[in-house]
């Protein structure tokens, strides 16, 4: 860990975390009473104290600016959704109409988009949206197999754009 | 009674539009010509279907849940039940296409020839020749 990371948002960061995996144990063990909420309590910062800087990679960042980031990241799942459902009918189409309508063909695709993350969330949209799927990502190349001449042109950087705002500083 | 009927039906049909997509997933699977045509039909189909099919489940947890005070406190864990589908959904929707990305890589690196509409039509082997 680097020794010039600000110690403030380091906390701010551990609480965050520490309530994150509490949410979590509540949902997923719908026990209110007093021994299985100390449990969880006990576990959660037990975790937190281990591994709470698995979850965000770059703790500099305010918290201010990490909430606007995942309310611009929820907006988009909304939006992904949308392409998901586009994606499925596209795919019906294809499957009952004749052979002629596959042009199977593999593209590049070049990103400017640099962490891990981002490239995580292009790749992964790629995959979802109509026709198109991430084979290989050589630094910054995408190497996409696109089903037909309408899926591979779909490619026009609108979601690198989408993706590059939700992260902007 | 009526509150009954109207879910029931509403997730009825959430229902059965997952299984139509699930339908042309498998007949995709089927008819496609070959690995990565296929992997598409696998790895989309599989996302909404899914989807659709457990949001069908989440409602159908409402059909005798009352909307008044009384209700919540009575039955609060129904909510519970339905962040916990909520959350499947979004594990299907993070580990279905890191799966099928997964696969169309091994795929590639075992030299399984993709069927293409003309023989120029590959950026990939045109930059990282495999043979």
């Amino acid at each position: 860990m680097d020794d010039s990371m600000p110690t403030k948002g380091l906390i701010a960061y551990r609480i965050l975390v520490f309530l994150l995996l509490m949410i979590t144990w509540v949902i997923f063990s719908g026990l209110m009473d007093g021994f299985h909420l100390t449990l969880g309590l006990i576990s959660c910062f037990i975790v937190t104290w281990m591994s709470s800087d698995l979850i965000f990679q770059n703790r500099r960042l305010s918290m201010l600016v990490r909430m606007k980031q995942i309310v611009s990241l929820i907006l988009y799942l909304g939006w992904l959704f949308w392409q998901v459902v586009l994606s499925n009918v596209h795919l019906l189409k294809l499957a009952f109409s004749g052979s002629k309508a596959h042009e199977p063909q593999i593209v590049k695709y070049e990103s400017k988009l640099e962490t891990d993350f981002e490239k995580f969330m292009l790749a992964n949209s790629i995959t979802l949206t109509p026709g198109t799927v991430t084979v290989k990502i050589i630094g910054q190349t995408y190497y996409i197999h696109a089903i037909s001449d309408v899926a591979a042109s779909g490619l026009d950087g609108e979601m690198e754009r989408r993706i590059a705002k939700i992260f902007a500083r | 009674m009526i509150q009954e009927t109207i879910i029931t039906i509403i997730s009825t049909l959430l229902i059965l539009c997952g299984l139509i997509f699930f339908l042309g997933a498998a007949v995709g699977l089927l008819r496609f010509p070959d690995f990565y045509t296929r992997m598409h039909a696998a790895g989309k189909g599989d996302t909404l279907s899914s989807f659709l099919v457990v949001l069908g489940f989440a409602v159908y947890q409402l059909h005798d849940f009352k909307f008044t005070e009384a209700g919540f406190k009575e039955n609060w864990w129904v909510l519970l039940l339905i962040l916990k589908l909520i959350g499947i959904c979004a594990f299907i929707m993070i580990t279905s296409p890191t799966s099928t990305h997964a696969l169309m890589n091994a795929g590639w690196e075992d030299d399984i020839e993709p069927e293409l509409k003309h023989k120029d039509a590959n950026e990939l082997e045109k930059d990282y020749p495999r043979k």
